[in-house]
């Protein structure tokens, strides 16, 4: 029985990894299409060389540490309000506040698109980097509100006011204490602000205007209906890059937990 | 400390850029081009009915299998060590942060004519056309959301007390009566949240027909993006028709979880 299992996992695994793996693999074909022609590491050249890539990589990165990091400071603050609210009026919020995670990702894009596009006409502008930044900071900040708000419920007040009765000031309190308590929440937050912000490409496909590239929309322009073999070796470095960052995290954790079984 | 001000920058950004964007949407539901009070446009967007029910259909199909798919594997990897556990759900994680494109680009890959399952199927004599057409985009769909319905289903079913199942074994239960009476019912929370997370993206997904289905199988995700840009009215007559229905569906959903809550 167990060893049914064991096959059972593993063929869900191989359905999981068996397409990543024949993109590394046809990633090294000398070739352009899917028949072996031997080995080459020109289109890993070639993606160096495509000045419009390293471009997308630079804008999706800056746009993930800007929307992150804006969204974190926003939905804290917005966070530790809401706390304070009661009744309907939090309700009211944070259902408000849910509404871009429940709502699917098309509609969000297309409402999002027609402001833009109206607001546009009024102000004079047209969609690029900051109608992007503006959406990215949109969906980011209901995950960071829903990951600080927990620790909120959980944290002690009399903490704070202890504080205040030692000697700092509130702002010092504030500093120390509370977001001191809260930081885990921040920091879930953040990331998946993050990772939600480098990943994204239907938002940022209807509000990006017609010059601004992000590597989703770098990838989406390469991939459709033609086969590209320099996504195949971008896809290749991609996973390269997820692999070690998810390692890394877990040697971490293991780390982190060994470390609390001595302390316990 | 029990201040709410710092709420407010975060609902003024929600009145901006949640609440104007539906209102537009609402407005240009009910607007013809010149801007007049009209039922044309969704008039129009019922014309699509076909791909409205088309679209669930798929979406309806691919939650089946993942669940199928998944709910032993997240009973397997509940009760295995928790070393264990840890590894085979970081391999989970691991395809779910390669960009959705790349995932769908690489069945595109997989499934080519002269792509490398074409080629293996022709040596064993079998000639059939893999891509371009609806069993592809299930395949593309279920390849998405798998990890989406393993984890919440794990996450839930590695809280189960073990002892209930033994107990249930003990007083004579064989497997199957044990998994109806303990583990599904206990299981339900999970099974919802994935069913969500699986069925509404899914369901609004755009480009996988796109890439995978052939002509006939465009989903409604890719009728807004064709339509949008052309016709605003009915393109947003069609985003409220998913966004309503999705709320319904969600909360249809929710009844369910609490009715379930409520029982056990």
């Amino acid at each position: 029985m167990k060893k049914l299992w064991k096959i059972y996992t593993a063929i869900i695994l191989f359905f999981m990894y068996m397409p990543i793996i024949v993109l590394i693999f046809f990633s090294f074909n000398d070739g352009k299409t899917t028949v072996w022609k031997g080995f080459t590491l020109r289109w890993y050249t070639d993606l160096f060389k495509d000045k419009m890539i390293i471009n997308a990589l630079w804008n999706t990165l800056l746009i993930a540490v800007l929307a992150s990091v804006i969204a974190t400071i926003l939905g804290t603050a917005a966070a530790i309000g809401i706390n304070n609210f009661t009744g309907k009026k939090r309700v009211l919020i944070q259902n408000a506040s849910n509404l871009p995670i429940l709502s699917p990702d098309v509609v969000t894009g297309v409402s999002l698109m027609l402001m833009f596009t109206i607001a546009g006409v009024a102000f004079h502008f047209q969609m690029g980097f900051w109608t992007v930044l503006l959406a990215h900071i949109s969906f980011c900040v209901p995950y960071v509100v829903l990951s600080v708000i927990p620790r909120l419920r959980h944290m002690d007040y009399s903490a704070y006011e202890a504080a205040l009765d030692l000697g700092c000031n509130q702002w010092q309190a504030f500093r120390k204490v509370v977001i001191h308590e809260l930081m885990p929440g921040i920091f879930t937050g953040f990331l998946l602000s993050f990772t939600y912000s480098l990943d994204d490409f239907v938002i940022t496909y209807f509000t990006r205007g017609s010059s601004f590239q992000t590597l989703p929309i770098q990838i989406y322009t390469m991939t459709h209906q033609r086969i590209s073999p320099k996504v195949n070796a971008l896809s290749a470095l991609l996973f390269a890059a997820i692999v070690v960052i998810m390692v890394l995290i877990n040697i971490k954790d293991r780390r982190a937990e060994k470390r609390q079984g001595v302390r316990d | 400390m029990r201040l709410k001000r710092p709420t407010i920058p975060y609902i003024i950004w929600m009145a901006v850029f949640t609440v104007i964007p539906i209102v537009l949407i609402l407005l240009y539901s009910f607007t013809d081009r010149t801007g007049s009070f009209s039922f044309e446009p969704l008039v129009k967007a019922v014309g699509y009915t076909n791909v409205f029910l088309n679209s669930i259909w798929i979406a309806f199909i691919s939650t089946v299998i993942c669940l199928v798919l998944s709910y032993p594997l997240a009973y397997f990897m509940s009760r295995l060590k928790r070393s264990t556990q840890n590894l085979i759900t970081m391999l989970i994680m691991i395809p779910m942060w390669m960009n959705f494109l790349l995932r769908i680009y690489a069945w595109v890959t997989l499934l080519q004519n002269n792509g490398p399952i074409d080629t293996m199927l022709s040596l064993l004599g079998i000639h059939t056309q893999l891509i371009g057409n609806q069993g592809a985009v299930i395949v593309g769909m279920v390849y998405e959301y798998l990890p989406f319905m393993v984890l919440p289903l794990y996450t839930v079913m590695s809280k189960i007390d073990y002892q209930l199942i033994e107990a249930s074994e003990d007083l004579g239960a064989n497997m199957f009566v044990t998994m109806r009476k303990v583990v599904i019912p206990l299981s339900v929370p999970g099974i919802i949240s994935g069913v969500t997370m699986v069925f509404v993206p899914s369901a609004s997904t755009f480009l996988v027909a796109q890439y995978l289905g052939g002509t006939n199988d465009i989903m409604i995700g890719d009728v807004i993006d064709k339509i949008f840009w052309s016709d605003r009215n009915t393109g947003s007559a069609i985003a409220l028709i998913l966004m309503v229905a999705i709320l319904f569906f969600l909360i249809i959903l929710n009844f369910f979880g609490d009715e379930e809550a409520i029982a056990t």
